[in-house]
């Protein structure tokens, strides 16, 4: 009985674990495969990778897309780490009342759909766009602006700063460095896996934001990654070699990221789990 | 006396530098937030073209109710809703229990790989898995090739099989990451309550029911809130598998908002309202999951 168990434990970890990586495995093999040998479905890796590169290369902006799409996530990321560890460490260090029940109204900022605020957010970028051009619509200022506080990031830097161990706090205070300084020179340093947990969710969700650049940026020269794919998969007659070489590409900042860091991950999830 | 003046001097100071590390996060979200969603409630009592617009009261309120567009959304999204939450939170949570069995080897192998679809883009993997079940695509090949299926079913063109199309999908992008959260809660739970139901003879099932279960019901529930409301708001699958269609088939409300503020003539006044008929979702089945999940607990 138990024996069976196992396998059937074994049996379906398997066959979900199979099931998770098909989609990937299918999207590299694909992308060194002719568009023919795409739809025919062959499952083996072929030779046209580089020729399904150099046509992506020629007949998308592909560089600029990637170079955008990294601008946005890189200072999204930087800004967002700084303006939430900020506010989470300022929330639990020095709790008041009157913070508490700010944070509360800040957290139901959580349930507020993105759909609900796409349309006054794009109204508002159109105004900006009148007097400072330079962070109106189709700017990487009018992505990176919305996204880049979350009340999702502070909560999370809020309950990992509960194990921060408040004796540094009084040694830096004894020491005489600046609240300021106590951040930046003892809490910085010490919370290194929060921020690394951090980087990961918000480099991702940006990197991989489709909806708000969608509408907001409107040119060739200010696409991302999500919008170049997307707009790759709607022809009528796809190339789909070069869509997976696309898609590949898109998707490697990302999972490196993920790999590189996935420790940090598991261990800030469980932070913010606690 | 001069003792407590210092004091209060440092109070003060306190809670000043308190505010100032905090102020920059309270004025984004307020500004990008807030701020935005009381716009979205007077543009619902608005309507007009572009930025014409005038008040006319309940006018879009009612039209929401006649509207079918609106009425099939809704009905697509509550479909998705309904099927896949449920589907995803039991799969990950089964798969949760067993990575957390000590004795499962390749333990890393199976989280990593169960996880991995978390790194893909919504519209990368969307394209991906519009090929993979397009008529002739590998999906439908596999089950011609296996016998399990006579004809190619008609994954994206067929109202039904659509839906079940990006029900798969979602699932496929999501268990793992559901999966994380309830593995972390695992790891949280001591051992020594599983030996000692062992020792009373409590078989595994009654393990899963009565100790797993009722310790993770604030992470489930914290799950199936923010799957709900993902749910609620689905939109990069929809416009890149499907675009909505067949007909609008798979149409969710979100891309009913984008059509009607992007692609047809840009009518703000109605979109927000059709919004706003998504807070008002998110606001009452939240409320619904706590009380069912009872907030004493969670």
């Amino acid at each position: 009985m138990a024996k069976s168990k196992r396998f059937f434990m074994y049996l379906f970890l398997s066959i979900a674990a199979i099931v998770s990586i098909f989609p990937f495995l299918w999207m590299v093999v694909s992308s060194t495969n002719q568009s023919v040998d795409v739809t025919r479905g062959r499952l083996l890796p072929g030779t046209h990778l580089l020729e399904n590169l150099r046509k992506l290369l020629d007949t998308t902006d592909l560089q600029v897309s990637l170079m955008n799409s990294a601008k946005i996530s890189i200072t999204t990321t930087l800004l967002a780490l700084l303006i939430a560890s900020l506010a989470g460490y300022g929330f639990e260090v020095f709790r008041s009342r009157s913070k508490d029940i700010v944070f509360n109204i800040l957290l139901l900022s959580m349930m507020i759909p993105f759909a609900a605020l796409m349309i006054p957010l794009y109204r508002m970028f159109g105004q900006i766009s009148n007097v400072f051009p330079w962070m109106g619509i189709d700017t990487m200022t009018s992505v990176i602006l919305p996204t880049v506080t979350t009340a999702f990031l502070i909560f999370f830097f809020r309950q990992s700063t509960k194990m921060f161990p408040k004796e540094l706090l009084e040694a830096g205070r004894m020491d005489g460095l600046s609240e300021l300084g106590i951040f930046l020179r003892i809490y910085l340093p010490t919370m290194k896996t929060t921020y690394a947990a951090g980087a990961i969710i918000t480099f991702m969700s940006s990197w991989n934001n489709y909806l708000w650049p969608l509408i907001v940026l409107q040119t060739p020269q200010t696409k991302t990654m999500p919008l170049l794919i997307s707009t790759l998969g709607s022809g009528y007659a796809p190339d789909y070699g070069m869509i997976m070489i696309a898609i590949v590409i898109g998707t490697i900042p990302t999972a490196l990221v993920f790999f590189v860091m996935q420790k940090q991950f598991v261990a800030g999830m469980i932070g913010s789990v606690k | 006396m001069h003792q407590t003046n210092s004091k209060l001097r440092f109070r003060t100071k306190s809670v000043l530098t308190g505010w100032s590390f905090v102020l920059l996060a309270v004025i984004l979200i307020f500004v990008f937030y807030f701020y935005p969603m009381l716009q979205a409630l007077i543009l619902s009592f608005q309507t007009g073209t572009g930025s014409n617009l005038t008040f006319t009261g309940f006018d879009n309120y009612s039209r929401l109710l006649s509207d079918k567009t609106f009425i099939v959304s809704v009905k697509n999204t509550f479909i998705y809703l309904l099927v896949q939450v449920p589907l995803m939170i039991i799969l990950a949570l089964f798969i949760s229990v067993l990575l957390n069995d000590s004795k499962l080897r390749f333990k890393g192998f199976f989280r990593t790989a169960i996880f991995l679809p978390c790194v893909t883009s919504l519209v990368a993997y969307s394209v991906v898995f519009k090929y993979l079940f397009s008529g002739n695509g590998l999906v439908n090949t596999m089950l011609l090739k296996l016998h399990l299926v006579s004809a190619p079913i008609e994954w994206i063109t067929d109202p039904f099989w659509a839906k079940i199309t990006i029900i798969i999908a979602i699932t496929w992008r999501w268990t793992g990451y559901n999966m994380i959260f309830y593995l972390s809660a695992l790891q949280n739970i001591d051992h020594s309550i599983y030996e000692a139901a062992k020792i009373d003879g409590a078989s595994s099932t009654r393990q899963f029911f009565g100790i797993t279960v009722p310790l993770l019901k604030p992470i489930i529930l914290f799950t199936s809130i923010t799957s709900t409301i993902g749910t609620l708001q689905l939109f990069d699958e929809v416009m890149n598998i499907t675009k909505g269609g067949p007909g609008n088939a798979t149409q969710t409300i979100s891309q009913y908002i984008y059509n009607l503020s992007f692609k047809y003539a840009a009518d703000f006044g109605y979109a927000a309202t059709v919004s706003y008929s998504i807070v008002i979702m998110i606001a009452l089945l939240s409320v619904i999951q706590f009380k069912v999940a009872g907030d004493k607990n969670g």
